[in-house]
């Protein structure tokens, strides 16, 4: 009888192609996800060498941080001059090595960590990488998912595997269930507030427990998208019929007998009962609340009925960090978190740029106004903007005062013209709040779809409860 | 990929926790399509004002740490993105080794692709190590990687572990890539047992 394995020791196990005595394993991946800016060094590297692309037809490319999100972008004269040559460079590579691609004027063109699942590229027990971090959003389909380097690009491209060592198993269980108002993000924030950003260092997160098991598919990608954030490569949640009706009928999902034969390899792959496990994380999914973040780092999350803290009620190197961090975000110690005002408001990313994201935000938006001074929606795909549109949510954003963009990474990261300008305040619903990452000079809050959308209305932080209607 | 095998230098002291790649290197500069030519904007919205000016507080902008071959740092240096133009500025800068307390996984990892070895030390031996950055260049740091130790200024030797592989590629600045290519055949029966079992993929 072998012993008990976690989901990511199945998962690996199923991937080891060679072992090193001293345990350096070559791991095989499943699929490798492409954008513009991390590639083209890679692709570079393989034409010095003479190298070809493995397996292409294990390869997706699409390109996102620098494409911009108005009308008219398939004009090159849109984007600055450095901008073109990086998606020129994808485009070429994408075409010259014969990997699947989706150009920017495609509709299923989107940021590569939505697309991926919506073309069911994304399937349980798969190895996903990408060069980039958030690739963790992946593992909400029970795939081992992680961010890579450059140089790793380029040996997944020539190998099709990477040279791995087995990180730990770490469990975070939300138990019971979630209060209303209080939504994915929530949950993936607060954990990272409980844990830091390098409590899930050297570790696989797998995230389990009723409220986990209650989200969507949209909802448990947000939750693993972050993982990174609490400072662990990858994030996993057990595939189940949710996972298995998400991928059904997706263009690239398996049909007919395969889809039965991987149903049944897919329904194996949970953890095991007396796994071991070298870190757990339990909360109470009643005691979670809508947050948002005060400072310049994920961790520095708070419930939205608190106060901006005191940098001397913190010990050690953090004492320091928050001085700063309160002087960089321009807030007061003890100042309260809903009477901070806010000039923008950005909704979208790989966090939270999915449907489910949208109609969270266009229901507290419904017949209202934006008070603050910009509000934009970048939907995290075309086809997610189409269907946006179809169901009548761009409509609701547009009467609100709200940009209705194209699909692009856009203001998360600000590789585009979406940019904050020194001093503008956001509320995002992006990722990471680190200095200067939305626009030099910008102060980033980050916190929940519907959170973001009752600032829009209020003009400041907002508890969103105070704006839910009430049940019908 | 350039060996690493010992380095004695000027150690510049970053105490701040949390620094992420953002910081290190931001991301208008992430839209190259080389690897090199980054150093000078290493640190970028730290060291330089609005104007571009460099800001004289800065500690690389300080004349004993223009220099600086290591970097000693506060906790978990390198967090946030994957971006590998984090150690390409890193090393474009002239920095071959960070001292740490901890590490982001990514970029711990992407340091040995690129010539830099991250060392973790518990608390004390950094708070020792960054007292020697403190006082510039009257204060020199050795590493010797195949000991795997780190020597203060004033003779106190530091251990630190290190993953056999890692270390085996970065003395002998071996690129991974035509390691693996020796392994082609594990790969080519690895692929067909999964064809077999796993056709879908």
């Amino acid at each position: 009888m072998t012993a008990p394995k976690t989901l990511y020791d199945k998962i690996w196990d199923a991937h080891v192609v060679h072992e090193d005595t001293d345990g350096t394993c070559l791991l095989y991946i499943d699929r490798h996800l492409v954008h513009e800016v991390t590639s083209p060094q890679a692709f570079e590297g393989l034409r010095m060498t003479g190298r070809k692309v493995r397996a292409p037809q294990k390869t997706i490319a699409v390109p996102d941080h620098n494409v911009p999100t108005t009308e008219g972008r398939d004009n090159p004269d849109q984007m600055p001059e450095d901008s073109r040559i990086q998606v020129a460079a994808l485009d070429t590579n994408a075409r010259e090595f014969g990997v699947h691609y989706y150009p920017v004027n495609d509709i299923r063109q989107g940021i590569v960590h939505i697309v991926g699942p919506e073309q069911g590229w994304t399937l349980p027990g798969m190895t996903v990488v990408c060069g980039d971090s958030h690739t963790a959003t992946h593992g909400a389909f029970g795939a081992l998912a992680h961010g890579i380097g450059t140089s790793e690009v380029e040996h997944v491209l020539a190998t099709q595997t990477l040279i791995q060592r087995k990180g730990k198993n770490m469990k975070v269980e939300i138990t019971g269930q979630l209060p209303p108002g209080v939504t994915a993000k929530d949950i993936t924030l607060t954990v990272i507030g409980r844990t830091g950003t390098a409590g899930g260092t050297g570790h696989v997160i797998e995230y389990c427990g009723e409220a986990i098991r209650a989200l969507s598919m949209e909802g448990r990608m947000t939750v693993c998208n972050m993982a990174i954030e609490g400072g662990a490569r990858a994030g996993l949640i057990a595939p189940d019929e949710k996972t298995f009706a998400y991928i059904q009928g997706r263009p690239h999902a398996p049909k007919g007998a395969q889809w039965e034969a991987a149903l049944a390899w897919w329904k194996t792959l949970s953890s095991d009962e007396g796994a071991h496990w070298d870190k757990v994380i339990t909360i109470a999914a009643e005691e979670i609340a809508p947050v948002v973040t005060w400072g310049t780092s994920p961790e520095d999350v708070l419930p939205i009925t608190g106060d901006v803290p005191d940098p001397e009620s913190f010990s050690g190197g953090k004492v320091e960090a928050a001085r700063r961090a309160l002087d960089y975000m321009g807030l007061k110690p003890g100042q309260k978190l809903s009477e901070i005002e806010i000039d923008t408001v950005f909704i979208g990313s790989c966090t939270n740029g999915r449907i489910e994201d949208l109609r969270a935000a266009a229901e507290i938006l419904r017949g209202q106004k934006i008070k603050v001074k910009r509000a934009m929606v970048v939907p995290g795909s075309g086809l997610v903007r189409a269907q946006a549109e179809e169901e009548g949510l761009a409509q609701v954003f547009i009467d609100a005062g709200f940009e209705w963009r194209l699909a692009g990474c856009s203001m998360c990261l600000a590789m585009n013209p979406d940019q904050l300008a020194p001093g503008e305040r956001c509320a995002a619903t992006s990722n990471r709040n680190f200095e200067g990452r939305q626009g030099r000079g910008g102060r980033t809050h980050l916190m929940s779809p519907a959170m973001a959308a009752a600032a829009a209305i209020t003009g400041r932080l907002t508890d969103v409860r105070e704006m839910m209607r009430e049940p019908a | 990929m350039e060996k690493f095998t010992t380095l004695t230098g000027v150690a510049a002291p970053m105490p701040l926790v949390n620094i992420d790649t953002d910081m290190i290197i931001p991301k208008q500069f992430l839209k190259t399509i080389k690897r090199s030519g980054l150093g000078v904007n290493l640190f970028d919205e730290m060291r330089y004002d609005d104007q571009g000016r460099e800001i004289p507080d800065f500690v690389l902008n300080q004349p004993a740490y223009r220099n600086a071959q290591i970097l000693v740092t506060g906790d978990n240096f390198g967090c946030g993105s994957s971006r590998e133009h984090a150690p390409w500025a890193l090393l474009d800068f002239g920095i071959r080794c960070v001292i740490s307390t901890s590490f982001a996984d990514i970029f711990y990892n992407n340091c040995f692709k690129n010539g830099i070895l991250p060392v973790a030390l518990p608390q004390e031996q950094v708070d020792v190590l960054m007292e020697d950055a403190r006082k510039g260049e009257n204060a020199r740091i050795s590493v010797d990687l195949e000991n795997q130790t780190v020597t203060s200024a004033d003779g106190q030797v530091f251990s630190f572990e290190l993953d056999p592989f890692k270390k085996h590629c970065l003395l002998n600045g071996l690129d991974d890539i035509g390691l693996t290519l020796e392994k082609v055949s594990a790969i080519d029966a690895f692929e067909q047992q999964a064809q077999q079992s796993r056709p879908w993929v």
